[in-house]
């Protein structure tokens, strides 16, 4: 009968006997390689593309590995990064926004306008960039939730008229240079971290790493569930601080680690922890994979896409904020030709599902090292950007029949 | 056949009622007048041929469907069940027929969806604990709690979705089709639990169209036809007073058939004879 437990099992989780459970050191990397066969690849496919882009470009031109190129790799990656970490956003719920470009573009037209012909103070001006585009999210919203519009194609009609506001602010002279010697342009293109406070940061992955591994297991133990052990807790922790403080060696042998890069990945764990840890990112995951049950289960699932929304909109102006200072100008250009793409590309690459439910804010910081390596590459070896566009096209191409791939595979082997 | 009002009283406080509720998709009137009674304690089996308006009827009480008119009246309230998690605050828990799972989250995730504890750091072990627990009464087997519902089998997703609607401590729960999916020792387990949580003092509705389940469990049996009450029987009614009631005639396909194999069982026994 089910009221009682026959004989109390040892714990919890573990009283099925027909389960397999891997424990140690040891059941974790069988387990990882396991995982891996049946599909579930998480970010493994996009560190091996990695290394096999880099090893190319290295080898055609060793200046590609030099410490130089990797910092200035970084400060370009960031800008597109944080606009693709807002698309990582509507992905999660099975939407798009194609408008992303245009906005960003906007809201550095409109940080040029503000700060420098205006005379606001400069973070004024970004604050009113990032919250125009925060409207344009709510307006998506807005047309999603109330009209049933498809965000195809009510971000395809922002993505133009967005752009016609862009030229209607920057006028007749097309663009506007923000003063070289301003904090924001000194933050685009000059600012890096002191060699210790990147030494610092580095090291706390890690020991985020052991100390919250320590006090789950403490938890789990008292609750009388199973505990992953202590000792993959503390290789994983080890392992991660490695690698994090060799590639700050390596990159503090140059200027060292842009502080624009930083902000990009303090977002982007930032949002990890909201995707992964909160009731939120449950609900955003839960939209993504059923909307319906959602509904049913009682979230408010247009809160939801309004929060994705406005979310990937101010996300996005934040990105043509930091691009402006990058390039040190709002022109006519900013955020037209390949940005658009190369945010949801660098998403899609990383590992987020086209089709909701499935992703990670990691996926924007490796997707857009990868579209960066390859466009920097290409640049070093003095190739035409028609060449650029068709290489980065075949990447996409085969990270998304990659990812379809282990999708079959994963419904086969019985993972979602 | 019976009138909803000369049935025997149940003893418990009277949990739901409804009066006249009706619902039209366009031109379609899926269900009219319906007056239904669930009293605390009790199990109370909607049963009625496909297209009956059982689904709908379950829909409205649940807060997917607004009813086009009529009263909901909830422990003595009236009730304007606009959404979902108006009902699922009210204390009213449903099991779908569909199930409502998102694929893509695991068991513990499912279980706790939009109930989450502690929004903003979400405590996963106090959810896994828990998750086992109402697992664990329903003597669910399930091999983890941490893989996604994907990957789990037809009746185990039917017992994760039930756990699911316990997980409130509900005032009523509705059940749609709970056993349909689920294999013979499953079945009892869940008639079981739908025994045990009446015995706590719950209302139960319980959609099915196994005669054999409904009629081990429910308190009281009540029949739509064509979205309207066709009458309210008692576990003791014989098999043919339903059926009849279900089709809406004595003379059906089902007691033609019951006929037919009477017959012929009198004509193998003369011969023997």
């Amino acid at each position: 009968m089910t009221g009682t437990i026959k004989q109390a099992p040892p714990l919890l989780d573990r009283s099925d006997v027909r389960v397999k459970h891997e424990t140690g050191i040891g059941g974790t990397v069988s387990a990882f390689f396991e995982r891996v066969r049946s599909g579930d690849l998480g970010s493994l496919p996009v560190v091996v593309g990695l290394a096999i882009i880099w090893t190319v470009f290295a080898s055609l031109n060793p200046i590609f590995l030099s410490s130089n190129n990797l910092v200035n790799l970084l400060f370009d990656a960031s800008t597109v990064g944080v606009i693709s970490l807002g698309i990582v956003c509507v992905l999660m719920v099975g939407e798009i926004d194609l408008s992303v470009g245009s906005i960003s573009g906007f809201a550095s037209a409109l940080v040029g306008t503000l700060w420098v012909n205006q005379g606001w103070p400069v973070a004024l001006a970004i604050v009113a960039a990032v919250a125009v585009g925060g409207l344009f999210g709510c307006l998506y919203a807005l047309l999603f939730n109330r009209l049933g519009m498809p965000s195809f194609v009510s971000t395809l009609a922002g993505l133009l008229a967005v752009l016609g506001m862009q030229l209607y602010v920057l006028g007749s002279t097309g663009s506007i240079n923000l003063p070289y010697g301003s904090p924001v342009v000194n933050f685009g293109q000059l600012l890096v971290m002191p060699h210790y406070v990147s030494y610092t940061l580095a090291a706390i992955p890690g020991i985020v790493m052991l100390v919250t591994g320590f006090r789950t297991i403490a938890r789990r133990r008292a609750a009388n569930l199973s505990a992953p052990s202590a000792g993959s807790i503390i290789v994983r922790a080890v392992a991660i601080t490695l690698v994090l403080e060799l590639i700050v060696f390596y990159l503090n042998q140059d200027r060292g680690i842009p502080w624009m890069f930083g902000l990009f990945v303090g977002l982007v764990m930032t949002m990890s922890y909201a995707l992964t840890r909160t009731k939120w990112g449950r609900s955003m995951t839960a939209v993504g994979g059923n909307r319906e049950a959602a509904r049913r289960a009682g979230i408010n699932v247009r809160r939801i896409y309004t929060s994705a929304f406005v979310l990937c909109s101010m996300l996005a102006a934040f990105g043509g904020v930091l691009a402006a200072a990058r390039l040190a100008s709002a022109s006519q250009q900013a955020g037209t030709g390949d940005v658009n793409l190369n945010a949801i590309a660098a998403a899609v690459i990383g590992g987020t599902s086209l089709f909701g439910g499935r992703g990670s804010a990691y996926s924007a910081l490796l997707g857009i090292v990868v579209i960066q390596s390859i466009a920097n590459g290409l640049t070093l070896l003095d190739l035409s950007s028609s060449l650029r566009y068709m290489i980065t096209g075949a990447v996409l191409a085969i990270a998304v029949i990659v990812d379809s791939l282990a999708r079959q595979s994963r419904v086969s082997h019985g993972r979602a | 056949m019976t009138d909803i009002s000369d049935g025997a009283v149940p003893s418990g406080e009277l949990v739901l009622s409804l009066r006249g509720v009706s619902k039209n998709f366009g031109a379609v009137s899926a269900l009219t007048d319906i007056d239904l009674d669930v009293h605390a304690g009790e199990v109370v089996a909607l049963v009625g041929d496909n297209g009956a308006g059982k689904s709908t009827l379950v829909k409205i009480l649940a807060g997917v469907h607004q009813p086009t008119s009529g009263t909901v009246t909830f422990r003595g309230a009236p009730v304007t069940l606009s959404n979902p998690s108006t009902a699922l605050n009210l204390g009213i828990a449903t099991v779908f027929q569909d199930l409502a799972l998102c694929e893509n989250l695991d068991v513990v995730a499912n279980i706790f969806l939009g109930r989450e504890l502690n929004p903003l750091k979400l405590d996963e072990t106090a959810m896994e604990v828990k998750a086992w627990t109402l697992l664990n009464e329903l003597s669910a087997r399930i091999p983890s709690v941490r893989i996604p519902i994907a990957s789990l089998s037809g009746g185990q997703r039917q017992t994760v979705a039930i756990a699911r609607s316990l997980l409130l401590e509900p005032k009523l729960i509705l059940l749609d089709e709970p056993t349909a999916a689920l294999g013979v020792a499953q079945t009892a387990e869940v008639l079981n639990l739908i025994e045990r949580v009446r015995d706590r003092g719950l209302g139960v509705v319980m959609i099915s169209h196994n005669m054999e389940d409904v009629r081990a469990v429910a308190d009281r049996i009540v029949v739509l036809r064509l979205g309207r009450n066709n009458g309210v029987f008692y576990p003791d009614a014989s098999n043919q007073e339903l059926v009849g009631a279900i089709t809406g005639a004595a003379d059906n396909s089902v007691s033609r058939r019951a006929g037919r194999r009477q017959a012929q069982s009198d004509i193998t026994q003369e011969g023997q004879i």
